[in-house]
């Protein structure tokens, strides 16, 4: 496929501990093509921040590869951002916002002009052009969290990656933030990773949602979700297709949960 | 958390500064003021040579002080003073940076930075001296040995522990070696480097004297021992006086320098008690 963005391919991670060696990934395979929004479920435990970590090269896989753009990943590329779960200890609290989204853009040869105007699109992308000059810790939870997707943004990454990035924020600004990753997505046609432990996020946002199995993990399933691209949090919600979509995610990770799922030989 | 709420938060601004201002420098300034008439009265009621009126040290301060005495003695000890600061801050934090940030030199070293910390460090004095005679160099490397530790073992301890997440955040945004250095580790460790510099401070000036109290024919260290040799004991309580004006000095460019490095250090600690 000519539009592949990224490929994983037989990737496998063990750890070494005190009890031998713990099989914390067994084989991952799927691709992704650009432009997509995949989202990445997963029992509890599964080893879904291991995966993601193998994939932005912060992590060396024990088999397999990552390729990214023809590339393989062997360090953190240059063509990819991240957005973690804990955003209070992801932005840098000695630093403004601006400062923030900012940082990553120092040593990519851009005019001082060029690189002011991503940052303040960035920031009107994510509904904070006035916080500019705030420091983070003066920001509730979901807007510290608007400052890291504004820093991915800026950074004009080929694919987002983002760990669970709503995880720690309250229920209403997980909607709000929600809608704009999938604003991210279709306004600006990013390539998004999404990885989350909430099956309903994952169907509401993702045009795959991709379902791990239990640790060791590998694929269990690679699910096509067909619902309209424009979503909106009542109306998508409420549509049967969204029910039976995330009624079919759920019993899969019930099924991994079990370990009933069978491992795929290859 | 319950740290975070939904709206821009800025540490609360208390009205009325000058009000403010005038009540805190009377809160400061009333005790210290109240002693020295205590004192003042009791010299007078009871006289004692070795404890002189209030009056009579700020009479011995003009005269022993302010004249040539201040460029013979008093500069040149601030002069060593403030180059041996600059020195040890420099030292500390480049050397701790250094060995935070590389795990078999940390390995390697630590007991034996733990031993010379450990080591009284006048007691190198006669050391150096035989080293260096009674020179300047002497002094001001004496002052450095005593003082270099608190910054030094603060970086290592700021700089190893940088926060894993932020990093990763580095890590996964390809910064720089240079630019990780000077975003991350050095602002990550600002707090306990300032504080192990607010030590090294103190420890500085006590060197200071003491270096000059031994084989040496000027300073204020010097001035001191020899007022005290001497039975000028109204000089020797000016001297005294001097060196804690002095540490109060200090004190207070630390702070104002301290309040500027770590503004959201402070910024934090504030949203987080409101």
């Amino acid at each position: 496929m000519p539009d592949t963005l990224l490929t994983v391919d037989h990737l496998k991670k063990t750890y070494e501990s005190s009890t031998g060696v713990v099989e914390a990934i067994g084989d991952i395979g799927f691709t992704m093509r650009r432009g997509e929004l995949v989202c990445i479920v997963g029992p509890s435990g599964c080893g879904k921040t291991t995966l993601l970590k193998c994939i932005a090269g912060l992590l060396k896989p024990t088999a397999g590869s990552v390729v990214l753009d023809g590339k393989e990943v062997t360090g953190p590329p240059p063509n990819m951002a991240l957005v973690f779960q804990e955003y209070g200890r992801s932005l840098y609290p000695w630093l403004t916002v601006r400062g923030n989204v900012e940082l990553p853009l120092k040593h990519k040869k851009l005019s001082k002009a060029r690189r002011t105007r991503l940052v303040e699109d960035a920031l009107e992308a994510v509904g904070l052009s006035h916080a500019g000059g705030s420091y983070p810790w003066q920001l509730s939870g979901g807007m510290q969290q608007r400052v890291a997707i504004a820093r991915a943004v800026a950074y004009q990454p080929e694919v987002l990656i983002m760990d669970e990035p709503f995880a720690a924020v309250d229920a209403q600004t997980r909607a709000d933030l929600e809608d704009l990753v999938r604003r991210l997505h279709l306004d600006r046609g990013m390539s998004i990773l999404f990885v989350t432990h909430d099956i309903d996020e994952s169907v509401y946002l993702g045009e795959r949602v991709i379902v791990l199995s239990k640790s060791p993990t590998w694929v269990q399933e690679d699910l096509h979700i067909d619902l309209d691209p424009q979503r909106d949090q009542i109306t998508t919600r409420a549509l049967p297709r969204f029910t039976e979509l995330r009624t079919h995610v759920y019993e899969q990770i019930q099924r991994a949960k079990r370990g009933e799922a069978t491992r795929p030989v290859g | 958390m319950t740290l975070y709420t939904s709206t821009v938060r800025r540490p609360p601004q208390r009205p009325n500064l000058w009000a403010r201002m005038g009540s805190s420098i009377l809160y400061a300034i009333g005790v210290p003021v109240l002693l020295l008439v205590i004192w003042g009265v009791w010299g007078t009621i009871a006289p004692a040579k070795f404890f002189p009126s209030p009056l009579t040290i700020a009479e011995a301060f003009v005269d022993t002080w302010i004249g040539p005495a201040f460029v013979t003695d008093v500069l040149p000890s601030l002069a060593r003073l403030a180059a041996a600061i600059v020195l040890a801050v420099v030292i500390g934090i480049a050397a701790g940076t250094l060995i935070g940030l590389t795990r078999w030199l940390r390995e390697l070293l630590e007991p034996l930075l733990e031993f010379f910390r450990a080591i009284p460090p006048p007691v190198l004095i006669p050391v150096f001296v035989a080293l260096l005679g009674v020179t300047d160099q002497m002094k001001v490397i004496v002052i450095v040995f005593g003082s270099l530790w608190p910054v030094l073992l603060n970086t290592v301890e700021g700089v190893r522990s940088t926060d894993s997440v932020m990093t990763e955040t580095a890590r996964s945004f390809a910064l720089t070696p240079t630019e990780r250095l000077f975003s991350l580790v050095l602002p990550a460790a600002s707090p306990r480097i300032m504080a192990g510099v607010r030590q090294t401070l103190s420890v500085a000036l006590i060197m200071m004297v003491i270096s000059e109290m031994f084989y040496s024919s000027s300073g204020l260290g010097f001035q001191v021992a020899y007022f005290q040799r001497n039975y000028l004991i109204a000089q020797m309580w000016s001297g005294i006086v001097l060196l804690g004006l002095i540490g109060v000095l200090l004190a207070v460019v630390f702070t104002i320098v301290e309040r500027r490095v770590l503004r959201w250090y402070h910024g934090i600690k504030e949203v987080e008690r409101a």
